[in-house]
Parts: C-alpha cells; structure tokens; sequence
C-alpha cells in the first residue's frame, strides 16, 4: 500500500486535476492474477441449458401442468430473493442466476400434479430458509432445491407422492389417475413383468417432472462434464457405488443386472448424481473428498431405497453429505508446498 | 412485593429459561405438538419446580456439599411421582399423551438448575417465587410452540377448528423435524426483540447524561 501512495503521489502534484484520466500507475490485488472471466451467472445458465433437455421432456409427457409448476417454483424463488434482499437491506443478487438454477431444479423435483401452492411454499422456503437465513449464495450448508423438497415431502406427503400415469397431459387442473413409479414397485418386491427397460431409460414412465428421462438427464449431464462445469468424481463415484451394490444384492430374487439397471434408472438417481450432488456451495472441492461424497450418497441411496421407509432415498442421501462436505474438505487438505509431510510414527523432529 | 414481580419477569421474559437459556429443550420439542400437551407439560413442570425449589431452599444448611445433586434428585423424583399420580387420577388423557415425558421431569435440566444457582443460595420466599416464575416462562414458551405447530400443523388451536377445512395441513410442523424449525425461529424472534428493547435502554442511557451536562451548561 506505501509503495502505492508513493508513487501515485509525484503524480497529483504535478497536476492535481487530471489525475482521474490517467490509467493507474500499479494495479495492487491479491492472486488469482489470472482471470478465466467466467462467472457465477455464466456457471448457473450452463446448468439451465443443461437442464432444459429433460425439462422440455417433462412438459411433453405431461402437458403444460408441468410448466406451470415449474413456471411456479422459479418466479416463487426469484421473487422471494428480491424480497428478502430488499427487506433486509442486502445487495440483490437475482441477477446471477442462482434463484432461478434452485427454482428449475425444485420445480423438477415435482410430480406434475401438485397443487399449485406446492412449488410457491417450496421456493420461499428454499430461498429464504435454506439458502438466505446461511448469508446467501455460497454460504448455504445445503443444497435448497433439495431441502425444499424435502420440506414439502414431509409437510404434503400425499400430494407430494401421488405420481400421474405417463402421458396424462394435464392442463390446468391436477385431476389424474396416479400409478405406482417404478421404483416404488422395486421397493415393494422383485421387478415387475412389464418392466420395460427402455421405457425406463427414455422416459415413459411416472415420476417427478424432471427425473423421468435418463436419456435427457445424461444428455445434460454430458454438457455439463463437457464445458467442465461439473467434474466427473461426484457422478461417477455415485452412481458407481449403487451400480455396484444393486449389482451385489438384487432384492427378491430379481436377476442381477436388469435390477441394477432399473434402480439406475429409476427415481431421481440420475438428476441427483449430475445436477444435485454437484452444486458447488455444497460439494466438497478436493478431488478426494469429491470421490468419498459421491461414495457416501451411493451407499446412503442404497440403504434407505432398501430399508428406509420412503421408497426414494436420493434427496435425504444428498443433504446428509452436504452437511458432511466441511469434514470431508478437511481430510483431504492439500500439501502445501514447501511443508514437509510427517511420516508415522515420527513425531516431533 | 417489587421483588418478587421483577423477578416474575426475570423468568417468563429476560431470562426465560427455553428461549433465553436454552434449557430443557427435550420436552421443549417433544412435547409441544398441540397446546393442550405443552400447557400440560408446563404446568406439571411449573408445579415440581415450586415444590422442589421451597424444599431444597428449606434444607440448604443440611444437605453436604458432595452429594447434593443426588440429593436434589431424590426430591425432585418423589414430586414428579406425585404430580404424576396426580395427572393419572385426574387428567388421565393428557396423562397418556405425554407419557414418558412426566417422569423425564426428573432429569429436566430447568428445574435442576434452579436448584442449583437459586434455591440452594436463597431463603424459602425467593426460592418459591423462583420455582413459579421460571415455571411460568417454560410454560409460555411452550404454548407458543405449540399454538405455531398446532396451528400450523393441523389447523387447530386448543383443539378447535381455527382455519378453513380446505387449508393443506403443513404435516412437517407436527413432526419432530417442524419442532426444531419453530423452535428456531422463535427464538431468532424473541433475540431481535431483546436487542432492539436493549439497543433502545442503550440510547436512552447514553442520551440522559448528554441532556444533563446541556442543562448544566
């Protein structure tokens, strides 16, 4: 800061008025030096266009109903930020995106039938709770798309798992006949007679608006790794990890890989693993703890899908390891140059 | 008589023992799912603070040093097994829906800190009114935990129908999960309202001294 001051100051002596045109003499700022320009709201529109794949899938097994709850849930999020950020005197931030990227992602975590009061209380709470009472963007403890729908999970547990059969376009009323997802069926026993692997893997079953097409969530997911938004660690170890363990122990004598396969496909597995797990304020940022988050959700999916009481186990897997991400950064702090590490068993040198 | 009512304030307000001092937070959540539950709970509670803060006051002088939680404990445990005989001979519904939780009043860690910090230190009198205000705070606390979950949770307050039957219930407000987001924001509430209330004595405090030197000026 002297070395700024010094010489900045034969400068105004000399003439005191034009100072503000001239460029400045030294640039003082801490490192990075090198900037790649990419920023918060260039990462969350990369997200978004990732994810209007199995969004535009959505709406087209299930009629415009599911945009309007999709169309809900976002404009509940940004208007709730706005508001917040107005009332409480802080910077307003709805211009990075983020409000938006929570709201698509809750919206998708939806059945198509909810009642429209669903998407409006998950993004406030959401956005208000989850995300703005932790101080805002980057400081949230969990992912509040997910907490969110957790929340409204436990408050409306019916209209929250009451799934219309695919390809009952709904319009502006709610009224569908429900069916049993598919994973759902897995729980209750072995793999039903009809269970259509490929319909699974396209999309042409019930579920939530956003999870139901493998084939587009992949689609997004692979631009993602692509324009290296998100890194392949926390997928691969995910998914990896239920691959492995519903490969080992089918349930109810089903045979071992179209069992593996249907969990893959099944439930919000795939949307969770590429879209959920990877945010980056609530994912672990060394490639180790990266690996063992992913390691964790899939053995937590695992279990709950299989012993839990819900028949979905991928949102209350990913929170837990959110809250976790803290420990798992520690353990693999990296080496700092210049430090020699100590081996075991030596102590004090 | 001023005593006494400052220190009624003491414990349902600026030293509430819930919402203030954190304390017994496990019937605090467990409990409180309807009014009629956290009234109850307050008022058995309430009721083995009084008896057991005036009984450990009367015999401070006697009890030794070392072994005086035990001590405190076997009081406090003959009360709660009196209030709860009590509760089953006459309130027996309310009886069964609390139910573990009338003997955890042993263990609850209000009434043990109050024998503690006050009734072993104080005369019989203080001690009493000690017992009934902090009772009194727990209860409070309680209710409004209660009236919020219950209201939220199934739309009713003390039992009666207080939103429309079209209102979706937010079933999460009466599960353990909604006790520890009421529990929250409650207290984030109350801790706004005591800095403003504090920050306002601050100003008024700092604005006397100034008047009084202008007015000697």
């Amino acid at each position: 800061m002297e070395d700024l001051k010094l010489q900045e100051q034969p400068a105004s002596q000399e003439a005191p008025a034009p100072v503000a045109e001239m460029p400045p003499l030294l640039t003082v700022s801490p490192s990075p030096h090198a900037r790649q320009g990419i920023t918060t709201s260039h990462l969350m529109r990369d997200v978004i266009i990732a994810l209007l794949p199995a969004t535009i899938w959505g709406i087209y097994i299930y009629g415009l109903r599911a945009a309007l709850v999709i169309l809900f849930s976002v404009l509940s999020c940004v208007v709730s930020e706005l508001l917040f950020q107005i009332l409480l005197k802080r910077t307003v931030t709805i211009s990075d995106c983020s409000a938006i990227l929570t709201g698509l992602l809750l919206g998708l975590n939806l059945p198509p039938n909810v009642p429209f009061y669903v998407p409006i209380v998950g993004g406030m709470f959401a956005i208000i709770v989850v995300k703005q009472l932790f101080g805002g963007i980057g400081k949230n403890i969990m992912n509040p798309a997910l907490a969110a729908r957790v929340f409204l999970m436990l408050c409306w547990t019916n209209q929250m798992t009451g799934f219309p059969k695919e390809y009952t376009r709904l319009w502006w009323s709610a009224d569908a006949v429900t069916s049993a997802t598919p994973l759902a069926s897995l729980k209750v026993g072995a793999l039903a007679e009809n269970f259509n692997l490929l319909d699974l893997f396209l999309g042409r079953t019930g579920g939530c608006i956003g999870e139901i097409s493998v084939l587009m969530l992949l689609i997004g997911g692979a631009y993602l790794l692509v324009r290296r938004v998100i890194s392949w660690q926390i997928p691969v170890a995910y998914l990896g990890v239920v691959a492995l363990l519903t490969f080992l122990f089918p349930a109810g004598g089903a045979d071992r890989l179209p069992y593996m396969v249907a969990s893959l496909c099944s439930g919000g597995l795939i949307l969770g693993a590429f879209f959920m797990a990877t945010d980056y304020v609530t994912s672990p940022v060394t490639n180790g703890g990266r690996l063992l988050f992913g390691l964790g959700c899939g053995l937590l999916t695992f279990f709950i899908r299989r012993f839990g009481g819900y028949p979905e186990g991928v949102s209350f897997s990913i929170l837990i390891m959110n809250t976790l991400v803290w420990y798992l950064d520690m353990a693999f702090k990296p080496h700092v140059y210049g430090i020699q590490r100590k081996k075991k068993g030596e102590k004090k040198a | 008589m001023n005593k006494y009512l400052k220190q009624l304030k003491e414990g349902v307000l600026d030293q509430n023992p819930v919402l203030v001092q954190l304390l017994g937070m496990c019937p605090t959540l467990a409990t409180t799912t309807s009014v009629k539950n956290a009234f109850g709970m307050g008022m058995a509670a309430t009721a083995v603070l009084i008896c057991s803060n005036i009984f450990i006051s009367l015999l401070r002088k006697f009890i030794p040093k070392q072994v005086r939680i035990a001590a405190y404990i076997v009081i406090i445990s003959g009360f709660v097994t009196a209030v709860e005989l009590l509760m089953k001979a006459y309130v027996f519904s309310l009886y069964q829906s609390l139910g573990l939780f009338i003997p955890l009043i042993v263990v609850n860690c209000i009434i043990l800190a109050r024998a503690e910090a006050f009734a072993s230190k104080n005369p019989v009198l203080p001690s009493a009114m000690d017992g009934l205000s902090m009772g009194l705070g727990f209860t409070f606390a309680l209710c409004i935990l209660g009236s919020i979950r219950e209201i939220l949770g199934s739309g009713k307050w003390m039992g009666l129908q207080v939103l429309p039957d079209s209102y979706p219930k937010m079933v999460i407000f009466v599960l353990p999960a909604g006790a520890f987001l009421t529990l929250g924001f409650v207290i984030a509430a109350v801790q706004k309202i005591r800095n403003t209330v504090e920050e306002r004595a601050r100003k008024k405090a700092a604005q006397k001294p100034a008047e009084q030197e202008e007015n000697a000026a």
